[in-house]
């Protein structure tokens, strides 16, 4: 068969489409004062009214970050951070206590979640699923709150929980992710603001899905959100995240840390759909996503999943992990990661066994196209307590036009002999056979493209949530414009 | 219907059609016969718009519109439908999703509305049903691991729905055996009525057994040769295209 240049150009044309959540909101916000330093770690713990534990807390890890240097393993290139440039912390003017009801959010506030399409009026939302929803710095809202009580779920703000709960977060913080495990990480547990916090207790079933909406507004600003979810023994959760950011020209920061701790029996499901602005055609702006993600299977018969579609982000640098702590305990990782234009991603995850009889399940999509570079990499590591381990890894890489690049970087690190460890690996790209056919039966190249890539990623759109599935749908549609060959 | 007029056509510098001339009334179905690479496949991608070809003379009309301006999905929306000699995989898609998704478009071009989820599954189960397809397959992404017979009636299947006024026959029948090729067929003489037409692109005069045409042309070195009627076929099978000064296998693109 012949190669056609055009398939290229068609698919160019079909995958240019700007970004749709690009929009900034004019609100007036308190900032703290601009760079990094113990005062602006003051300012923020002071702000948020934080007992002291909490404070020393941080100025522990902000003394052992500044020891840290920025890691330069991953596949991806961009000019040195200079991390004075940032505001830490950037929230909307408001009275000085958070509201008590959705009627007291700004409307302006509730407005852009509207335009974000995420309803915050109780009466409006999404039937079954609650959302917490950060701007910048701070939760402005958090719905169903009343409904989860009465279960006995705890659904608020970390912020909250820290005053709420300190028994239950000073138990679990940084008990997955230690807070010196790596220099995204410690900066985040120096000088984190906002993000959630889950708690189900022991049996309990948590009624809907739980989800967090991330929105990045002010100029220059960093978000560091900190999530804590915990499923005590038998219970259940399902939990989604989502994120935009307005179309600025500098590179704003992300760097998050969410913990995951499932005791026995107990199951978690979380899924993320990333769409922070990836910066434009030419690799101007964007979101700097250095985030740790991490989840311990403490107890036995647990299990916990990781579903990622990730299409935002000028770069991605994300390794959501399990470690299987528990005897017959269970690790997911489902990814789609989805880079166009100048976007880099370099993702994957981390399956640790432990316990006897653990068994992880790696699927990950990568998708480029323009001119990207997305890199697969994960460890898959069986210790030698770990007896009859069981890990599967699929790995596929679909490339669209001549000068995106796959890349693949697997590490098998197995102690135990009777541990049983699978890796499949495949490199594709999308046919001018298979373009032609779709187009000769009536969809245009853009839907032609987005078809076939919905189709190649279904092995792992078909664990997101059925709310989120359809929305994650036409994302890896609208992302693709421009860049599929 | 469809006239074609002197037509000079390239794929890589390669000159494979060389002055061809084709009409096609309304109504009628015509077969195109010729020795491997004559230049038949070349014909249909042309008619469907398939990237790659360069057009150095020549013009191809259809329905009065100047067919070599419309993009190829404009074409699929003006009823040209290519059913495949090799029809395509598409790991991931179910034949119910690119079914619907594929009506739609077409319905929409056409300023029709686009069918809900439960009235495109009545009509879709209806029209499979006829064809003898399995709503299994159905189920199945489109035509992975499908046997040759699945994949032929698969493409019937989607000119069922898609009810087009120019069907392009890519060698339907290959890989069909007795069965598959009746079914097909059938599936093909259900849809014929006055206001649509057809070019059946075929080796062998079996398939025309069943799909009865209108006209036989033969195709080789470029253009029309020779046109007759059924009888043209007939004649080919048993003299082969010697009886007419070429050999098989003269040129070599496909």
């Amino acid at each position: 068969m012949v190669e056609f240049a055009q398939t290229e150009d068609v698919v160019q044309e079909a995958t240019r489409k700007d970004y749709e959540f690009g929009f900034v909101t004019e609100i007036e916000s308190e900032f703290a004062p601009p760079g990094l330093n113990e005062e602006v770690i003051r300012f923020i713990s002071g702000k948020k009214n934080e007992p002291k534990w909490m404070l020393d807390w941080r100025l522990e890890c902000f003394s052992e970050w500044k020891q840290m240097e920025d890691p330069n393993w991953a596949f991806v290139q961009f000019p040195p951070i200079n991390y004075q440039d940032y505001y830490y912390y950037a929230a909307p003017k408001k009275d000085e206590d958070a509201p008590k009801s959705l009627d007291e959010v700004d409307p302006k506030l509730l407005e852009t979640y509207e335009k974000l399409g995420i309803p915050l009026h109780e009466r409006a939302a999404l039937a079954g699923v609650a959302v917490d929803a950060v701007f910048d710095s701070v939760s402005v809202a958090t719905t169903f709150r009343e409904k989860l009580h009465d279960v006995g779920v705890i659904f608020c703000s970390i912020s909250e929980a820290i005053q709420e709960h300190p028994g239950l977060v000073q138990k679990y913080l940084g008990s997955v992710v230690p807070r010196s495990d790596n220099f995204f990480a410690s900066l985040n547990s120096a000088v984190f603001s906002d993000g959630t916090f889950v708690y189900i207790p022991k049996g309990v079933r948590c009624p809907m899905e739980l989800s967090t909406y991330f929105r990045i507004n002010a100029a220059k600003t960093g978000q560091f959100e900190r999530t804590l979810i915990i499923a005590d023994e038998g219970s259940y959760v399902s939990y989604l995240e989502g994120c935009t950011a307005p179309m600025r020209d500098e590179n704003q920061l992300h760097a998050a840390v969410v913990e995951l701790v499932a005791h026995d029996d107990a199951e978690i499901k979380y899924s993320t759909v990333q769409n922070w602005y990836p910066g434009d055609e030419n690799g101007k702006g964007g979101i700097y996503n250095f985030v740790t993600k991490r989840g311990a299977c403490r107890g036995k018969n647990s299990k916990i999943s990781w579903t990622q579609v990730e299409t935002g982000s000028a770069i991605t640098w994300k390794y959501p992990s399990c470690i299987l702590e528990g005897d017959n305990s269970v690790g997911e990782f489902y990814s789609v990661a989805l880079t166009n234009n100048y976007q880099q991603a370099d993702t994957g995850t981390k399956m640790i066994h432990i316990g006897r009889n653990t068994s992880s399940t790696i699927i990950s999509k990568g998708i480029s196209a323009g001119h990207a570079q997305n890199t697969y990499r994960g460890l898959v590591k069986v210790l030698g307590s770990a007896e009859g381990a069981r890990n599967y890894t699929q790995c596929d890489s679909l490339l669209i036009g001549e000068r995106c690049g796959a890349h693949t970087v697997p590490y098998i690190e197995t102690s135990n002999q009777t541990a049983r460890v699978e890796h499949e690996a495949t490199t594709s790209k999308i046919s001018d056979d298979q373009l032609f056919y779709v187009m000769q039966r009536g969809l245009s190249a853009e839907d032609a493209v987005g078809l076939i890539v919905n189709g190649y990623c279904k092995e792992v759109l078909k664990e997101l949530p059925m709310e989120f599935a359809v929305e994650a749908q036409k994302l890896l549609s609208v992302s693709l414009e421009g860049s599929v060959g | 219907m469809l006239s074609v007029r002197n037509l000079h056509a390239e794929i890589e510098g390669k000159k494979i059609l060389k002055g061809l001339n084709l009409d096609l009334g309304f109504g009628e179905v015509h077969a195109i016969m010729g020795p491997n690479g004559s230049g038949k496949s070349t014909l249909s991608y042309l008619l469907a718009g398939r990237p790659g070809y360069e057009v150095t003379q020549g013009e191809i009309y259809y329905k009065g519109k100047n067919l070599l301006e419309l993009s190829v999905e404009d074409r699929s929306g003006e009823g040209v439908f290519l059913a495949f000699q090799y029809p395509v995989e598409i790991p991931g898609v179910s034949g119910m999703s690119f079914l619907r998704n594929s009506l739609n478009s077409v319905r929409k071009y056409r300023g029709q509305e686009e069918l809900s989820a439960a009235e495109f599954l009545k009509l879709a189960r209806g029209k499979a049903s006829e064809l003898g397809i399995d709503q299994v397959m159905l189920n199945r992404p489109v035509n992975v691991g499908f046997s040759g017979g699945e994949k032929k009636r698969n493409e019937v299947l989607q000119m069922a729905l898609l009810e087009p006024s120019l069907a392009l026959l890519d060698e339907t029948d290959s890989g069909l055996d007795i069965d598959a090729l009746k079914i097909v067929s059938d599936g093909f003489n259900a849809l014929r009525s006055p206001d649509r037409s057809a070019l059946v692109i075929t080796h062998y005069q079996r398939l025309l057994n069943h799909i009865v045409p209108d006209k036989v042309h033969v195709l080789a070195q470029g253009r029309i040769i020779e046109t007759g009627g059924k009888d043209l076929a007939m004649e080919l099978e048993e003299k082969g295209y010697g009886m007419l000064g070429i050999q098989d296998g003269e040129l070599e693109v496909s």
